[in-house]
């Protein structure tokens, strides 16, 4: 069974088309990369999955399992939040500055119940340790957490509920390079051991690359194409994605005169 | 045609008083010149202290940071700049352009007034006159119908032909240099082509210097000639542009192209460099990244290294040569094993 079907799917914002008839599947353990420009709807499709937008039409289903219309009742909710979570760009504004890293968590673990206490600490000790924070950062608050420490936070908060599909919508943008480099080589690690499926939305072609197996090009909420990440982004089949291909900086690139 | 430098600074320092009465160090100490015409891309990650010397060399630091050293423009130095000569200085000397146009616009004005302020209030051009030049200099930078984008207000286009109107106000000055913060780090992939591609143009045509910061080593690389690696308010590696790749001699220049995923191909992993980047405040006394840095002994935690000359460029690294020779030596035993 896939872990993610989406077919025809489509969203208008008023007279705005922002996602039109995209259809996508994303295998158990697979990883899809959505890249587009500002507009092409990909952040939209993200938002769709997790809830936080209504499809105007088309259906969603995430481990067979339609959600495509809003969650009836706690119990649907608690489930679709077990099924598949999402990790921000800009933990910052995602985490309460309020909250440490291990009461962040402790709250997704506590409210998705059924352990005891020390089961819950034991599985929080795990959380923190599998994304790589040391018993110090997971007590302290947002603010005192570096960029990359944040991201780790929001990624531990994420697994809590134990989801078999984890949507990244930009989740490595605002990092540093050095710190990108490392969330990428702990979200490679994540997928290895836990068999998780990502469905990462990225405008940074290279970095989809990195983490992906299949790729959808995404332009004015349609598709362009899609298909295995190394076969579209070496050997594109359209003008458009070659166009996006050709604009990144790599050694040898030069401004064109 | 002189050999003055351009931009020189030398030993520029900024430090930035906190609220307890302590002083935070920032930039420590940076040499830099530049010539008339020359492109220089400043690359780091948070802290390095990039952005904080596009604002001292336009003398535009908050108030409660301090720059010593010195900073000439053309020969002059800027700290002893009265405020006439200051004004002179920012209008057709340096022109800044930033991450993000949508901040440093007027959006209760319309795009040709924003143009035409400075033409009118300092060069005392008449209204006809100026808008004609914004036309012209707008249809410079790739914007078809100017004459209409002269009417319309900031809100009312892309953010990538906002950032082709803010380069349009800063050439409208004529500068001699250009300033340019992360220009593009906002801006989609395609439209950062185009945008760097004016850039690259208009320099050469006009014969102005820039100082392109930026994250990306890459975008830097393919902009300037030279690149200035910084780290914790210090140059790590200077060298030219086409021999980075192959020549990287510091540990950190070689962290940052490792840690890049690359476009034509996916790495079994990234070499990451541990750790986060930081400020030159937050370093110890030696290397400040002697902490993230695989080759560290502990007199590089110590003694702080300086910048000599190696391979054509300037690396920052007491075991420069050493790590060099290991890395050689591996090469070629790997070659005779192949």
């Amino acid at each position: 069974m896939n872990a993610v079907e989406v077919r025809s799917l489509n969203k208008f914002f008023k007279a705005h088309h922002a996602v039109a008839d995209v259809d996508f599947d994303i295998p158990a353990g697979g990883s899809l990369g959505i890249v587009g420009e500002s507009g092409s709807g990909k952040t939209t499709i993200a938002r769709m999955l997790v809830g936080l937008e209504c499809p105007t039409s088309g259906s969603i289903a995430v481990l067979g399992r339609d959600r495509s219309r809003p969650a009836r009742g706690s119990t649907e909710r608690n489930t679709r939040a077990q099924e598949l979570q999402i990790v921000f760009q800009d933990p910052y504004t995602s985490l309460d500055p309020q909250q440490s890293a291990r009461a962040a968590v402790d709250e997704v673990l506590r409210h998705h119940g059924g352990r005891s206490a020390s089961e819950r600490a034991q599985r929080l000790d795990e959380l923190v340790d599998q994304v790589g924070l040391t018993v110090r950062q997971a007590l302290a608050r947002p603010r005192d957490l570096s960029g990359g420490q944040r991201q780790r936070v929001a990624i531990a908060r994420a697994l809590a509920t134990g989801p078999r599909v984890l949507v990244l919508d930009e989740a490595v943008s605002a990092l540093d390079v050095s710190i990108q480099a490392q969330i990428l080589n702990l979200l490679a690690d994540i997928r290895a051991e836990t068999g998780l499926a990502y469905l990462l939305i990225s405008h940074d072609l290279a970095v989809v690359r990195q983490l992906c197996d299949t790729v959808l090009v995404l332009r004015r909420g349609r598709v362009v194409e899609q298909g295995d990440c190394g076969q579209v982004l070496d050997d594109p089949a359209e003008e458009y994605t070659r166009a996006l291909r050709a604009a990144v900086p790599v050694q040898g690139w030069r401004v064109a005169v | 045609m002189s050999t003055e430098p351009l931009l020189e600074l030398s030993s520029l320092t900024v430090d930035f008083a906190t609220e307890d009465g302590g002083s935070r160090t920032l930039l420590a100490g940076l040499d830099l010149t530049l010539a008339p015409g020359e492109a220089l891309g400043l690359v780091g990650e948070s802290g390095s202290g990039k952005s904080m010397t596009v604002r001292a060399i336009t003398r535009l630091l908050p108030p409660a940071a301090t720059a010593r050293g010195a900073i000439r423009f053309e020969g002059r130095d800027v700290a002893s700049m009265d405020a006439a000569a200051l004004r002179a200085y920012r209008d057709g000397g340096v022109g800044l352009i930033f991450q993000d146009p949508r901040a440093h616009i007027n959006p209760t004005k319309r795009i040709g007034a924003f143009l035409t302020e400075a033409l009118r209030h300092n060069r005392g051009l008449g209204r006809g006159e100026a808008l004609a030049r914004a036309e012209a200099v707008l249809a410079e930078v790739g914007i078809d119908d100017p004459a209409r984008r002269l009417r319309q207000y900031p809100q009312e286009v892309s953010g990538g032909m906002l950032q082709r109107v803010m380069i349009a106000s800063v050439l409208l000055a004529e500068p001699r240099l250009i300033l340019a913060d992360e220009p593009t780090t906002a801006l989609d992939v395609t439209i950062q082509r185009e945008v760097v591609a004016i850039l690259d143009r208009l320099r050469r045509e006009r014969g102005m210097g820039m100082v392109f910061i930026t994250h990306d080593l890459d975008l830097a690389l393919a902009v300037c000639g030279q690149v200035a690696v910084m780290y914790a308010g210090r140059i790590v590696e200077l060298r030219s542009a086409e021999s980075l790749h192959e020549r990287a001699a510091h540990p950190y220049t070689r962290g940052l192209l490792g840690s890049r995923p690359a476009i034509d191909a996916r790495a079994p992993r990234l070499t990451a460099i541990p750790g986060r980047p930081v400020s030159a405040f937050e370093a110890g006394p030696g290397c400040a990244f002697a902490p993230r840095c695989a080759f560290a002994t502990r007199a590089c935690e110590s003694e702080p290294p300086q910048l000599v000359p190696f391979e054509g460029g300037l690396v920052r690294c007491a075991r420069v040569e050493e790590i060099h020779a290991e890395r050689t030596d591996k090469r070629t035993s790997k070659e005779a094993t192949a």
